[in-house]
């Protein structure tokens, strides 16, 4: 697909890309009106409605297909207005498309990888549904599915950064409501709500960061489309270098939020509270790359701002780490790859920090296909389990095995796991394949993505580049434990000794992604010829789409540590010695064999630091508190009730009686005595309302506004 | 005689006093027929937005000035008169339709909510109509002071009879807190009559001239109006009484029309009337807007009573529209006006949403909810969308008229500007995160979550009537959130013309 002649030729369909949109807001309004009709009446009612739902994913795909094809021949790309936005004075948004190389690699993952996460869907809702009780919401999950590509694909087709920001929190809203998507389900009933929660207001935190640069563009740029930012910003950099300075921090806020970086990187882990599409899709492989396709777009305006890109650079590496080192102190399949997404995720924030957007962008896709094959597979592997579980409770003398945890038993926790390579085969197999380019070991599509970076990083930024490869050695650690404590050994609970291989539905969408986690470096191998994908980017990024270097050093040590870390893993938690430490009694047996060697650092990890700890007593019950105090004691009892009732009611009823045995008073005041003494007496006496008197009332005072009125106007 | 028929059939008079023709219907219908009088009410209102249009359609949006004018001489006094002088401009326009909108909608909601003496409820919700419409017509200062008045009384009344338990104590409340802002504007009103020698606000400002020191005082007076109805903060203490205790329909005109009347007040006639002023008090008044805006989403994160929270937020939420009043350029002051309408329909449907549940629950603490999405998935699915827009999230309604106020503020922001100082709109940007708090925190109370109570587990999903109430609200909720273009088209000159000569008035006022 990516040639390398630039000649403007060949067949051009720029014009089709709102459809972009248009395809998945039609399915989702047809599923809206159509579907909950179609799956009460019809028995294939739910291959419909998913079907519809990933044919118009589908399509988008398809269009962003043919955006492709017409960017070979032209690609300079075009820019594709459909309406106005906001227009006010030299304000002026608008929607309109930007179809350029950068945009369209961002289409081709999202409604690519989207399509087959859909069609995994219908057979992971199909029983995910009915395992929670409430097979009417399958239809819902669709209509939300549908809702996020738009949106998605709203937030990268824009050629302005408002458009953008409308999909950037468009896709946050479809987070919220497919984290929360079993809102009764979670810790106590409400847990899953609270994750959804967590997960909206930690990206408006980010999002406010995003507004604030968002006004300083307009004030300084006086626009927001991208390409006349672009023009005008090496003349900003000169003339005014803290308006740049201010943006590009401010759009880091945002990118923290969005692409759970530190210190916003809080609620990914939450977010896992989803269902297992989702998490593939939205939480691993393309709503959190918004935030590095952010810093790419605004690359020309990056590159003007050093200070800015060591930040970014920064933020990223020690990222990288951090959510790595938390991932090897993990139970739960998805929480582990929750952190290395948090992990992956810095590597390409890092990337494009330090300037190297090719390698970023690189890492971007290759790591959409790997995560979201490892986020499908372990679903296949939870929805085995819960399958095995299942027989297991229905089979009368299997289920004296059970010995009492029936209830709560946790098909995600991987100490229930075990062995399951013989029963899910080909779960196993794809597993292994995204585990392993995940790691980097060559020839996999991670190992290329990875190594371009940690090359672009070993030139200029050795501190990022130290920090990444610890990075990458904890990775090839944690995937080993993960791989050898869910498939090696033998199975440790009833449920996993009888579990069952998915459905053909959900297996070939893991296949498909297994083969491009196979060989999706092929797009970008760094070697002479074969920077198709640089050069892919080149017409959008011009200069700043360097194609990565092949250092052989690099390359052998990071391999190398690699395979010494997998062996560390393996030594850890090879079969035998997992099974002898399994067959200590529970109750001399740590939870986990590296704490015997490293105990209270283990005890860190796995409480991951007590972050969420430390933003719970520093942000939000202080928060809580002052909200508390701010409503009863400020708002209410001393405003409300002290001084209002109080002072200037009681006041005023003292005042104007000792006024009117005094003083003998002309209309004014005899009109405002009578609603004093209303005041007070519908205090006393109409409380057992009768609603007789409150005429009579109401008729003084309008009496008394009358009284004014003409007192003043004919005095 | 005939021409000064022709002259009151006007579509702005017809507008204004048509509801009249309800209520001289109703009038005459007894106590019991209660069908009849919402029918009469429902239709007389739908008319009246009928006639609405009818100016909409006569309207130039490329005019500046006002337009469909009448103008009649009406109560002599000595050598000034007070005048009965209508127009409409882009300032009001929007306003106007919001208003004439709010009123057969907020009808229709008390269909079944509203059981006891129909008859009089319709006929005073019709005279409140009267007066709203009144206050967004009136050129003359006198005038429109009868109208600012006038209003009073009908909602006097709707709190006070068919409010909840401590309805006395807020109508009274609401009646004399706004009563002794209103006494002040009045001074200030003679005061422009007698030493300006006019009540007709084109007039006014064209004379302008009146010292500064002077304009500082006048402005406060209006402001002392104004601010207690908006209300700003720290005047709002009759807002949470009034709302709680008000009737649904009471409370989504109360939240949608009457609190836009103050802040309508602030474009209308402490901008131009006193510009200098303006100018030299804007920072204090978006100090005070900011600290609404912030105080009242925290205040509102901390409330147990759902209507009392949606009370709070219409102080965080008002507090924007006076930010961007003051920020005194065209994204400011177009964005605060469109942010008026946004409030009256998103707020105007969360109150609506509010009664809903009431109706069926007779409760309002959140605690006693959750888990009702379930029971009742429209009611969940149209919560949320007017939850997001509340919110202000991109796409819908809310996001354009705070973004633009926040654009607006922040360009006040900077040297030389207005504000002078990127901390307003800095910080009321934090009012964006901490609406997501609050109002996601209502969405869970109520709506996620298991279902625990057993009173809510057989509630009835909404029925069309209730889903027609809403639906008008819905589309303008993603019309304007997705173009927003025909909104701002018709108050653009308008706007454009206060700012210059806001700007001009700056230039003179310097020595």
């Amino acid at each position: 697909m990516f040639f390398e002649e630039a000649v403007s030729s060949g067949p051009q369909f720029f014009n089709l890309v709102p459809w972009i949109v248009f395809f998945p807001v039609i399915g989702l309004l047809f599923n809206i009106f159509f579907g909950g009709r179609i799956l009460e009446r019809s028995r294939a009612g739910e291959k419909i409605v998913g079907g519809v739902a990933s044919l118009a994913a589908g399509l988008s795909f398809l269009v962003s297909v043919l955006l492709a094809i017409s960017l070979n021949g032209h690609p300079e790309g075009m820019v594709v207005p459909l309406a106005d936005w906001i227009n006010i004075g030299e304000l002026n948004i608008r929607w309109a498309f930007q179809v350029d190389t950068l945009s369209v690699t961002m289409m081709l993952v999202v409604s690519g990888v989207g399509t087959l996460i859909h069609i995994y869907a219908i057979g992971y809702m199909h029983e995910d549904v009915r395992h929670n009780g409430d097979p009417g919401r399958f239809r819902r999950f669709f209509v939300f599915m549908n809702l996020f590509i738009a949106a998605m694909m709203i937030l990268v087709s824009g050629d302005n950064y408002m458009m953008l920001f409308v999909g950037w929190e468009g896709v946050g809203l479809c987070s919220y409501l497919l984290i929360g998507f079993w809102y009764e389900k979670g810790k106590d009933g409400i847990g899953n709500a609270l994750a959804a929660k967590k997960a909206m207001v930690t990206n408006r935190i980010g999002d406010f960061g995003f507004l604030l640069a968002a006004f300083t563009i307009f004030w300084t740029f006086g626009t927001f489309k991208f390409h006349a930012i672009f023009e005008k910003a090496p003349e900003v950099a000169v003339a005014n270098p803290g308006a740049l300075l201010f943006i590009t921090i401010c759009l880091l806020i945002g990118v923290t939020g969005k692409s759970a970086q530190l210190p916003l990187y809080v609620w990914l882990p939450d977010a896992m509270a989803g269902p297992t599409p989702v998490s593939a899709l939205i939480h691993a492989a393309t709503m959190v790359t918004a935030g590095v396709y952010l810093v790419a777009r605004s690359a020309e305006i990056y590159v003007l701002v050093p200070t800015a890109q060591f930040w970014v650079t920064l933020v990223g590496s020690v990222t990288a780490l951090f959510a790595a080192t938390i991932a090897v102190g993990q139970f739960d399949i998805k929480k582990v790859l929750a952190y290395s997404t948090i992990s992956q995720l810095g590597f390409m924030v890092a990337a494009v920090g330090m300037g190297a957007f090719v390698a970023g962008m690189f890492h971007l896709v290759t790591h959409a296909f790997f995560k979201a094959l490892l986020f499908l597979s372990s679903g296949s592997v939870i929805q085995g389990l819960e399958r095995g579980h299942h027989h297991v409770e229905h089979d009368p003398k299997l289920k004296k095995q059970l010995k009492g945890h029936a209830h709560d038993f946790d098909p995600q926790d991987m100490r229930n796991m075990g062995g399951l390579r013989e029963r899910m085969k080909i779960t196993y197999w794809v597993y292994l394949i995204g585990a392993i380019a995940l790691a980097g070991i060559p020839p996999l599509a991670g190992f290329w993505s990875k190594d371009e970076i940690l090359a672009d990083a070993s030139k200029e930024f050795s501190w990022a580049y130290t920090l990444l490869t610890l990075a990458a050695i904890f990775t090839a650690f944690y995937m080993t434990r993960q791989i050898l404590m869910v498939f090696f050994g033998k199975a440790r609970t009833p449920a996993a000794e009888h579990a069952e291989e998915s459905p053909l539905v959900v297996t070939a969408p893991l296949m498909i992604l297994a083969v491009l986690s196979f060989f999706g470096g092929l797009i970008n191998l760094p070697f002479d010829g074969f920077h198709q994908f640089a050069h892919w980017l080149e017409h959008t990024l011009g200069e700043y789409a360097h194609p990565g270097e092949f250092i052989l050093v690099v390359a052998l040590l990071s391999t190398g540590l690699a395979l010494v870390s997998l062996a560390l893993g393996w030594w850890l938690y090879n079969p035998r010695r997992y099974e002898e430490f399994w067959a200590i009694p529970a109750a001399r047996r740590p939870d986990d064999p590296l704490r015997s060697y490293i105990g209270p650092i283990y005890e860190a990890l796995k409480n991951k630091y007590w972050v969420d700890e430390l933003y719970w007593a520093v942000f939000l019950n202080p928060y809580i508190d002052l909200s508390r105090f701010l409503a009863d004691v400020i708002d209410w009892r001393f405003w409300h009730d002290w001084f209002h009732d109080r002072v200037i009611m009681g006041g005023y009823n003292l005042l104007t009686r000792l006024l009117a045995i005094r003083i003998d008073l002309g209309g004014i005041d005899a009109a405002a005595n009578g609603l004093a003494v209303l005041t007070q007496r519908v205090a006393e006496r109409l409380r057992q309302v009768q609603t007789g008197y409150v005429r009579n009332y109401a008729l003084s005072i309008f009496v008394g506004v009358v009284i004014i009125l003409g007192y003043l106007l004919l005095r | 005689m005939n021409s000064l028929l022709n002259n009151l059939l006007q579509p702005l008079t017809l507008v204004t006093f048509f509801p009249l023709v309800g209520v001289l219907i109703i009038l005459f219908l007894k106590q019991e027929q209660k069908n009849a009088a919402r029918w009469v009410a429902l239709i007389t209102s739908l008319i009246t937005f009928g006639l609405s249009l009818v100016v909409l359609a006569y309207f130039n949006p490329s005019y500046p000035d006002l337009q469909e004018v009448i103008n009649l001489p009406w109560i002599p006094i000595a050598q000034w008169e007070i005048r009965y002088y209508l127009g409409v401009d882009g300032l009001s326009i929007l306003l106007l339709l919001l208003t004439t909108l709010l009123t057969p909608i907020s009808i229709l909601s008390t269909w079944t909510a509203v059981e006891d003496r129909v008859k009089d409820f319709m006929l005073f919700f019709l005279l409140l109509e009267v007066g709203m419409v009144g206050v967004f017509l009136a050129q003359d200062l006198f005038l429109f002071y009868i109208f600012w008045e006038f209003t009073l009384v009908p909602m006097y009344f709707l709190i006070g009879i068919w409010g909840g338990p401590r309805r006395m104590y807020a109508a009274v409340k609401f009646f004399l807190y706004t009563m002794a802002g209103s006494i002040l504007m009045l001074l200030a009103i003679l005061w422009l009559g007698i030493y300006q020698g006019s009540f007709q606000v084109p007039d006014l400002i064209a004379k302008g001239g009146i010292p500064a020191n002077l304009q500082i005082w006048l402005f406060l007076a209006f402001a002392a109006a104004f601010a207690i109805k908006v209300p700003m903060w720290p005047l709002h203490s009759w807002l949470p009484d009034a709302h709680v205790e008000a009737p649904t329909a009471g409370s989504v005109i109360l939240a949608g029309v009457l609190l836009k009347m103050g802040t309508y007040g602030f474009v209308r006639f402490n901008l131009p009337l006193f510009p200098q002023a303006a100018v030299q008090l804007a920072p204090w008044m978006a100090v005070l807007a900011v600290i609404g805006i912030l105080y009242g989403a925290a205040v509102s994160y901390a409330q147990k009573d759902v209507k009392k929270l949606v009370a709070y937020s219409s102080v965080s939420h008002l507090g924007f529209v006076m930010l961007g009043i003051f920020a005194l350029n065209s994204q400011g002051v177009q964005g605060g006006i469109l942010q008026m309408v946004n409030h009256g329909l998103s707020t105007g449907a969360l109150f609506l949403i509010v009664g809903m549940i009431y109706e069926r629950r007779h409760t309002r603490d959140m605690d006693a909810f959750g888990g009702l999405w379930k029971v009742m998935p429209i009611y969940g699915a149209l919560t949320l969308i007017v939850a997001l827009s509340s919110m202000g999230l991109p796409g819908l309604n809310g996001f354009v008229g705070e973004f633009t106020i926040l654009l607006g503020s922040w360009g006040a922001g900077q040297p030389g500007g207005p504000l002078g100082s990127h901390w307003y709109a800095g910080l009321a940007a934090i009012g964006v995160i901490l609406a997501a708090v609050y109002i996601l925190l209502m969405f869970q109370k109520m709506f996620l979550g298991p279902v625990t109570k057993d009173e809510n587990r057989n509630l009835k999903d909404l029925n069309w009537r209730e889903i027609i109430t809403l639906l008008p609200l819905l589309i303008l909720i993603f019309w304007i959130g997705l173009y927003p273009k025909p909104f701002f088209v018709l108050m653009a000159p308008a706007v454009d013309k206060l700012v210059a000569a806001l700007q001009t008035a700056v230039v003179a006022g310097v020595p």
